[in-house]
């Protein structure tokens, strides 16, 4: 741990850190974003619509980040849309991170003909764009929270299985897991107690590498309003409903677009530092 | 070097067979088109002559054995909306998505490739800095977002720029430039971390003591062993912004083929959901067969193996 945060705070480490910051102040506005003291973010106000950000060096105001269309507080919007966001994005990655990994241990250990099907089953996944796959699904299915998380974790198990089966092949055949098979250790108790602990470093570099793609996903998804459906909030739906008014109120697009970017770009700071910090050979596309 | 590429274009239409599989499941969940089709108080009886017409009153495997037969030939039946070749309807869209897609492309390779070597030569000082925020800030910048600033910055605000279609070249530039900017930042930052990589080599180090010019060291020996991971991303990048970057697609209203998918997904079109990620596979095996060549050519280690 101590080695940790030395490599975290020298050299390049700086942005490794301010990522994680950001991420721990996130988190933390997610959390006890109800404490605030905020307007509801779904109590509209026909008599403030629109109403440009209060946000000034003299204090807050009475709408820091402006009102939208319905007269909702954009600031508070943005606080309950980044519950949605990250509960979803979170709850995606690790269930795509378990099936992936799962999936990633059996086809690298058996090998075989689950091996080539499961690789297969890869290949086409890959051969089609996620956006276009996750709209599929979502269409087939209607959109709905649960279904959202499915889809997502459905759509990112792919890259956790790769490096997965790439590690399981790699540590199959040392001494160590020889020597548990030859004392009569069980395959699933060879995978989960000498395999697994091996493939965890390249899995939660991938994770954090897939939880940036998810939320952009998510959003994305939620702009085409298939995504989170309302009136709970969620960033790519403000987005595409403030489009509409995009000539007369550049602040409905603006905030939570920025709140997207930034949640984005301190996942990726700490994703790639972890990348170079855990396994360097990961940089390999 | 045949046999390789013969085993990869067997990978690839076993994909593509994977892909349409899919596709026709999933696009038979997405539930009766009947219903939209007819008007209003249309009768059983009517619903009942059309979902006959459609093919949709035979059993699943025989719809899905019909389908496959079909396209193969490039058939894949007449959209419900246009009633004519679905295949058609996709196909028309192509050069919209394409030159988008290239647009992007062009002006990522060139602004990627001049940032990125830009970095790798000024190794520690401003330059290298700079650039390297603005390829993280360009990574982290969802595509739907930046597009709706640069509709606020171009259009609305200097009004330089047309908001959206696909009526004059001018149209082209702001989609172009939303799609090309998250290009530039991948391949900025996958060339600095390669050159940095390669200028480490002891044949770079050869070459200098031999006396070359920096220039042609740089061209020769260093440009060119870093290539093959930016080939593998702009195969990538091809694949997915030729499949019709569908969010994009949509702020601008520009009528590509992401767009036409995502309509006929609104509209229950089977056949033209079919046909367009047909087309899209498709393109990403085709593009990936490219690539493998290319590797051939960059690096003759891969050339011999066969």
């Amino acid at each position: 741990m101590r080695d940790f945060w030395r490599a975290l705070t020298r050299g390049s480490g700086w942005l490794g850190l301010a990522g994680l910051l950001l991420i721990v102040v996130l988190v933390l506005l997610a959390a006890f974003g109800p404490l605030l003291d905020l307007p509801d973010p779904t109590r509209t106000n026909l008599r403030a619509r629109m109403v440009a950000p209060t946000l000034s060096w003299a204090g807050l105001g009475a709408h820091p980040l402006g009102t939208d269309q319905l007269g909702r507080d954009i600031l508070s919007r943005i606080v309950a849309g980044s519950r949605v966001t990250l509960m979803v994005a979170g709850a995606a990655v690790v269930l795509g991170g378990i099936l992936g990994t799962l999936l990633g241990l059996a086809s690298g250990y058996f090998g075989g003909l689950l091996d080539r099907l499961l690789m297969r089953l890869v290949d086409i996944q890959l051969a089609i764009p996620l956006m276009l796959l996750a709209l599929m699904v979502v269409a087939a299915l209607g959109p709905s929270l649960h279904n959202l998380i499915g889809v997502l974790a459905l759509v990112s198990w792919v890259r956790y299985a790769r490096i997965v089966r790439g590690q399981v092949l790699a540590v199959r055949e040392r001494e160590f897991v020889q020597s548990a098979r030859a004392i009569g250790a069980s395959a699933p108790r060879i995978l989960l107690v000498h395999i697994l602990p091996n493939v965890l470093t390249p899995a939660v570099v991938v994770a954090t590498l897939e939880l940036a793609r998810v939320i952009v996903l998510e959003a994305g998804l939620s702009f085409l309003g298939l995504g989170v459906q309302p009136p709970a909030p969620s960033w790519g739906r403000m987005l595409a409903e403030g489009r509409t008014y995009i000539s007369s109120a550049w602040w409905i697009i603006t905030f939570p677009g920025l709140a997207l970017m930034l949640t984005v770009l301190s996942v990726n700071l700490l994703g790639d530092w972890l990348r170079d910090y855990l396994d360097p050979r990961l940089k390999v596309r | 070097m045949a046999r390789y590429l013969l085993g990869r274009l067997f990978d690839g239409l076993v994909a593509i067979l994977g892909v349409v599989t899919i596709v026709f499941v999933i696009s038979r969940l997405l539930g009766d088109p009947t219903v939209l089709l007819l008007p209003v108080g249309a009768t059983e009886a009517q619903m009942a002559e059309l979902r006959a017409g459609l093919g949709l009153d035979r059993p699943l495997w025989e719809q899905y054995l019909t389908f496959l037969a079909g396209a193969a030939q490039g058939n894949f039946g007449d959209s419900f909306q246009f009633m004519r070749p679905a295949l058609d309807v996709v196909l028309e869209r192509m050069p919209a998505t394409m030159a988008l897609a290239f647009s992007a492309l062009g002006f990522g390779l060139v602004f990627g490739a001049v940032a990125g070597s830009l970095a790798a030569l000024f190794r520690g000082t401003v330059v290298e800095a700079a650039v390297m925020v603005l390829a993280l800030l360009g990574q982290a910048t969802p595509v739907f977002w930046l597009g709706l600033l640069l509709i606020l910055l171009f259009a609305v605000e200097l009004g330089l720029l047309p908001t959206g279609g696909y009526d004059s070249p001018a149209s082209l530039i702001l989609p172009a430039l939303t799609l090309g900017t998250f290009t530039t930042a991948s391949i900025a930052r996958l060339l600095r971390s390669g050159m940095l990589d390669v200028l480490r080599d002891d044949h770079v180090r050869t070459a200098r003591a031999k006396g070359l010019k920096p220039a042609t060291v740089f061209l020769w020996h260093v440009a060119r062993n870093s290539l093959i991971p930016v080939v593998t991303m702009t195969g990538i990048l091809a694949g997915e912004l030729l499949g019709g970057s569908v969010v994009t697609e949509t702020v601008f209203s520009w009528p590509g083929v992401g767009r036409v998918i995502v309509q006929a997904m609104e509209a229950k079109d089977f056949p033209v959901v079919q046909a367009g990620v047909m087309v899209i596979a498709t393109t990403f095996v085709v593009i990936n067969l490219f690539v493998d060549l290319l590797y051939g050519i960059l690096d003759p280690r891969i050339r011999r193996r066969g």
